[in-house]
């Protein structure tokens, strides 16, 4: 053997993931203390950005890494916040166990869900889930102890008597409205950095590698040992649970439902779309700046009325046609840069190998 | 006992019948070559051996189990490799991780105790320079390669190869050759179809002779060429 040889090991960080992992730490913790220095207002936006960013990551790792282009999440968000209502409102249970709760049912609700649409393939997978969600919604719209097709709200004082707000309130002297805002916003960044790191462990373990085959090439996955089927529905099942509990803890803080608005594919599906594929799908940081630019042109189009439907629609229909990668492609192919590296590379051996090569899609 | 058996295996697509009551053994440590015509079924039998196609009759056994009802997956964990006649590789993924996949589903072992095999087999194959690109960025030559490469990772008892050195230049098809050479030595019994017969016979024992679906004749390779009906069947095609 030659006398340079040294023994092979995989290297999958990078520096510029490692300065990431750093800067990402103090995002983590700025956004920790932030409801200390900001308004109400602002903090209620960010929560909303923090539910979309990890309903972004959950329809991200369905559609962009498992195949699995749904059109119907809102079956599991209007299921997970009608779940919640009822643990809160029949049940008396506390809003951070019916959550909790929530996101168990949206899990098991995948279940036979699941079963129906993994019998159909990909256009007919899209129409068949949000036919799925429209029946979840019409048959909670029966139920005439949440309000049937009206809706109903929380008691009043259930999200001020939730645990852990007087804690929080008697700790920085505020008000109890205030101080349960606050909880739902550490919730919401709790559960959108741990959607992320979830996906992020997911794609660098074995399965992921596995969901990387199936996503390239079925037949050849199927033919190197890998259960695709099985791959796929792991996927199917954690994307319902992460969707139940964000669509439970929207609805904490928002404390009126209503099936229109929980099952509704614009507010649930198709802005989650739209933020994936102009962030750039198949890649954790794509739903990041996806949400961003989402965030921003909703406050740039505020006033428009409906003319803000039909610049995000164009400008949806532009990226995908000129950048189908996404922004985060576009800046990834120039660059190199990937701030959560999967591609798992081969270093060592008696000879140098080369190093570049183009980031995962 | 043979290590992969066909009785009587039969395949039909509407009024073709691509798989006509099909049976040979391969023994263990064998190298079988199969020939005949385009679209004589030779590889519509390799997805009838891997699962990938369902037979109508007949059985297929593997190891001394039936399975004719199995699927592609764990037909693939039991030992049984294949590469495409058109590559099939994972694009997105890195040459490497296309071993990896293999490596670590294919024997169910974990990633990190796979490592040293997948590159091992990029050694032997050749393809050590390109493991870190993308496999969508590789030529059709390293594709075969690469083909060859997966199949080896999932550390199978037969290997199955489908016109792997077709369209290879001499020097290249003659590396190849020495690679498949080896992993027999090895042990590995290997089924293979393939066009170029010179580099068909530098490896096998025995030719196995297709047509319509049909078996005409199985033997040593000399005296299958030299039979009249597979003169027939090759007329025109430099033998």
């Amino acid at each position: 053997m030659d006398a340079s040889h040294t023994p092979w090991r995989v290297e999958t960080r990078t520096n510029a993931s490692r300065a990431f992992a750093m800067a990402a730490a103090i995002v983590v913790v700025l956004g920790l203390v932030a409801p200390l220095f900001i308004s109400r207002g602002l903090l209620r936006d960010l929560f909303f950005i923090l539910t979309m960013l990890t309903l972004a990551q959950s329809w991200n790792l369905l559609a962009g890494y498992a195949g699995l282009v749904s059109v119907g999440q809102q079956a599991f968000v209007g299921f997970g916040a009608y779940a919640m209502f009822a643990c809160v409102i029949l049940l008396g249970l506390d809003p951070l166990v019916s959550i909790l709760i929530a996101g168990i049912a949206a899990a098991l609700l995948a279940i036979p869900t699941g079963f129906f649409a993994f019998r159909l393939q990909g256009a007919y997978f899209a129409i068949g889930t949000w036919v799925i969600a429209e029946v979840v919604r019409l048959l909670l719209a029966q139920w005439k102890a949440l309000g049937g097709g009206t809706g109903t709200s929380l008691p009043s004082g259930t999200t001020r008597d939730m645990f852990g707000v007087k804690a929080v309130g008697d700790l920085f002297g505020m008000r109890a409205a205030q101080a349960a805002d606050v909880v739902c916003y550490w919730l919401a960044l709790a559960l959108a950095v741990a959607t992320i790191g979830f996906v992020y462990r997911l794609l660098r373990s074995r399965q992921g590698l596995a969901l990387a085959a199936v996503r390239d090439n079925q037949e050849a996955a199927r033919s190197v040992g890998v259960d695709a089927r099985r791959v796929k529905t792991y996927v199917y099942l954690a994307t319902a649970f992460i969707t139940g509990l964000t669509g439970a803890l929207i609805y904490v803080q928002k404390a009126r439902i209503s099936p229109d608005a929980a099952f509704s594919v614009i507010d649930w599906t198709a802005y989650v779309i739209f933020i994936v594929v102009i962030g750039g799908i198949g890649t954790i940081e794509g739903p990041i700046v996806g949400v961003i630019v989402f965030l921003l042109l909703q406050n740039m189009l505020a006033d428009y009325g409906s003319w803000y439907l039909l610049v995000l629609g164009l400008i949806g229909i532009a990226i995908m046609l000129f950048a189908p990668r996404g922004l985060w492609g576009l800046f990834t192919e120039r660059t190199g840069i990937q701030f959560f590296p999967v591609r798992r590379a081969l270093r060592g051996g008696p000879t140098r190998i080369a190093t570049k090569g183009a980031p995962h899609g | 006992m043979p290590i992969l058996a066909l009785q009587s295996v039969s395949k039909s697509f509407g009024a073709l019948k691509v798989a006509d009551a099909v049976s040979f053994d391969l023994s263990q440590g064998e190298a079988l070559g199969i020939i005949g015509p385009n679209g004589a079924g030779k590889s519509t039998l390799f997805n009838l051996i891997t699962g990938n196609i369902a037979a109508d009759a007949g059985a297929v056994h593997f190891a001394g189990t039936d399975v004719t009802r199995t699927p592609p997956m764990a037909r693939c964990l039991a030992g049984i490799g294949r590469t495409f006649q058109i590559p099939q590789p994972f694009e997105k993924l890195t040459v490497f991780e296309n071993l990896l996949v293999a490596a670590a589903f294919g024997s169910r072992k974990r990633e990190a105790d796979v490592t040293d095999r997948c590159a091992g087999i990029l050694v032997e194959t050749g393809l050590l320079d390109r493991a870190n690109q993308p496999a969508g960025s590789l030529g059709l030559l390293q594709r075969k390669r690469l083909e060859l490469a997966r199949a080896l990772a999932t550390d199978p008892k037969v290997l199955l190869l489908d016109e792997i050195a077709g369209g290879l230049t001499e020097g290249e098809c003659e590396a190849l050759v020495a690679t498949i050479r080896a992993v027999h030595q090895r042990g590995t019994s290997i089924v293979w179809i393939e066009h170029v017969l010179h580099a068909l016979n530098a490896v096998v024992g025995r030719l196995l002779v297709l047509n319509f679906g049909k078996v005409i004749g199985v033997g040593e390779p000399d005296e299958i060429m030299a039979s009249r009906e597979v003169c027939e069947i090759y007329l025109g095609i430099e033998v």
